[in-house]
């Protein structure tokens, strides 16, 4: 467990200064995001309570006629407990708007069709808050690519996204948020008894295992296998990587000129700044 | 050495050197009221530091308006600040000046210059070749940007050439939230380092770092002064903008140079002797 356990007391002074400093900038004091009722977004919303004031932070709560009562109290309960102003807005009309008369019933396409939804939703309510739009993702999720791409990927700044979800759990310990909200399975709650784990079909705290030996520590596979990791769920994991690196990129870009976005038009967000 | 000095912990905004330049002043206004003689600014402390295209948008000849107006500002107060310097041919350094009694007295090229993991800076700059002492009035300064720290040929020649004084200029970021240590990883060691080449030359070491976030990466501040003994002189500054002053004295340098004479027993022949046979010259030659 060394490998993954941060000092969550550091980790959230930091990410506190990271919210202010890099909204601050481009002259923002408020964030917007949308609060599930799992631990991600939990952790998200308790860290911009504490970077902008909770009167400065809206969390929307967007369930789907089948979403699961058990995260709308859970929601509501971090919405209690971090002293946010809480917005419950339900997506059903809108992603029905579109799924019956283009008959999707594909989960997977359902679900990014709620997902993009929450998107839209989160967007227009931050133009109306003049607000930034906080990320909610994890590192575990972006390097497995666990997310709808412009759905709950897309955020302006993501205090998250170097956190390993164990890390994310340690950060929810000490920032002491309900434990309802910290003990259940972890679920994007896109259809009815949903699970992250099964799905994915394997724990998050295997991934992470593997997951902080690939990319931080700069492992090969042989060296996990070699120290008795299941050669099949790393091959299977640096696939789950190699192939999702589409998601943590913007869109290719034909390059015709001799300068191209993306290529060699290079700019920090923080240009002049 | 007897000299007030000051470490500028700043947080510079990414390419606006004008806006930089304003804080500057500022800054220098108020080291001039509480008596500053020496007053550092972190690495690149007139441009931010993830410049990638406005690199060269940014560059400065030595005659620039902003460069004379710290030479100006120098007539009464000496400086040390960092900016794009804009060579001949065109080739762009991450230089450090030292402003002093009107004029730039002095300038260092990084040398080493950081280009693997999160740094590119090679890409964008040409290095400098060589680490000349700066002659201050207040005493020899050997100066070192970032990166020259972690090389020992800097430290070690300013130490053969008998400086007073290491300044690290930096623009360092933070990284490393492991439990256990209860600060970032990189602080740990950048005090490591800062207390070793303290250590091993016998020399006051002042460490100017940035503070604040360029896209994500926070710079990680932490600014200390270092006495010849290996043992800071005061607090160090944390994550925050702040000052840093202390009181360099001749005397302490001197007790800690006579109870340990490292410069005295140093025979830097041995290495010129090895170095000459590893790069194919002769003894005459080297």
């Amino acid at each position: 467990m060394t490998h993954l356990d941060i000092d969550p007391a550091l980790v959230t002074d930091i990410l506190i200064r990271f919210l202010r400093a890099e909204a601050g900038k481009f002259g923002f004091s408020k964030a917007v995001l949308g609060l599930s009722g799992g631990i991600d977004s939990a952790v998200s919303c308790a860290l911009s309570a504490r970077a902008f004031g909770p009167e400065n932070v809206l969390a929307v709560m967007m369930p789907y006629r089948t979403s699961s009562a058990d995260s709308l109290s859970d929601a509501e309960a971090v919405i209690n407990m971090t002293g946010v102003r809480g917005m419950r807005f339900d997506i059903s009309s809108m992603v029905d708007g579109y799924l019956d008369p283009a008959q999707v019933e594909d989960r997977l396409r359902r679900g990014n069709v709620m997902a993009r939804s929450r998107m839209i939703v989160l967007y227009d309510q931050s133009a109306a808050e003049r607000a930034l739009v906080i990320g909610t993702s994890n590192k575990t999720e972006l390097l497995l690519g666990y997310s709808t791409q412009w759905g709950d990927s897309a955020s302006a700044l993501n205090p998250l996204g170097d956190l390993y979800k164990h890390q994310v759990y340690q950060l929810a310990e000490h920032l002491d948020l309900p434990a309802s909200v910290r003990e259940k399975a972890p679920s994007a709650d896109l259809f009815a008894g949903q699970s992250d784990e099964q799905e994915l079909g394997f724990s998050y705290e295997e991934a992470d295992q593997i997951l902080v030996r690939l990319v931080d520590r700069r492992w090969r596979e042989e060296e996990l296998v070699a120290a008795g990791f299941s050669s099949e769920l790393t091959t299977r994991i640096v696939q789950r990587i190699v192939m999702n690196q589409y998601k943590r990129l913007p869109p290719i870009v034909a390059k015709l000129s001799e300068r191209t976005v993306g290529w060699d038009f290079r700019y920090l967000r923080s240009w002049r700044h | 050495m007897d000299c007030r000095v000051r470490l500028a912990q700043v947080d510079p905004t990414l390419g606006d050197v004008n806006a930089n330049l304003k804080s500057h002043l500022e800054v220098i206004e108020r080291a001039r009221a509480d008596g500053i003689e020496l007053l550092v600014f972190p690495e690149l402390s007139l441009t931010g530091y993830f410049l990638k295209d406005q690199t060269f948008e940014v560059a400065l000849d030595l005659d620039a308006p902003p460069l004379n107006a710290l030479c100006e500002q120098s007539r009464d107060i000496s400086i040390v600040a960092g900016f794009v310097e804009r060579g001949p041919d065109n080739r762009m350094y991450n230089s450090l000046a030292l402003f002093e009694d009107g004029e730039i007295r002095h300038i260092h090229r990084k040398v080493h210059l950081v280009t693997y993991g999160m740094f590119e800076e090679s890409r964008d700059l040409a290095a400098g070749e060589e680490f000349v002492v700066a002659e201050s009035k207040y005493g020899r300064i050997g100066l070192l940007t970032c990166e020259d720290a972690w090389h020992v040929d800097g430290a070690y020649l300013y130490f053969l050439d008998g400086v007073d004084a290491l300044i690290i200029c930096s623009a360092g970021p933070g990284r490393g939230v492991t439990a256990g240590n209860g600060e970032l990883a990189s602080n740990r060691t950048w005090r490591t380092l800062q207390d070793a080449l303290s250590l091993f030359f016998r020399t006051w070491v002042l460490y100017c770092n940035r503070v604040g976030w360029e896209d994500g990466v926070l710079f990680a501040g932490h600014s200390r002064i270092v006495d010849p003994d290996g043992c800071p002189l005061n607090e160090e500054l944390g994550l925050d903008t702040g000052l840093l002053d202390g009181e360099l004295s001749r005397a302490r340098l001197e007790r800690a140079r006579v109870a340990t004479p490292l410069r005295r027993d140093e025979r830097p022949w041995i290495l010129a002797r090895a170095l000459a046979r590893r790069v194919g010259l002769t003894e005459s030659e080297a």
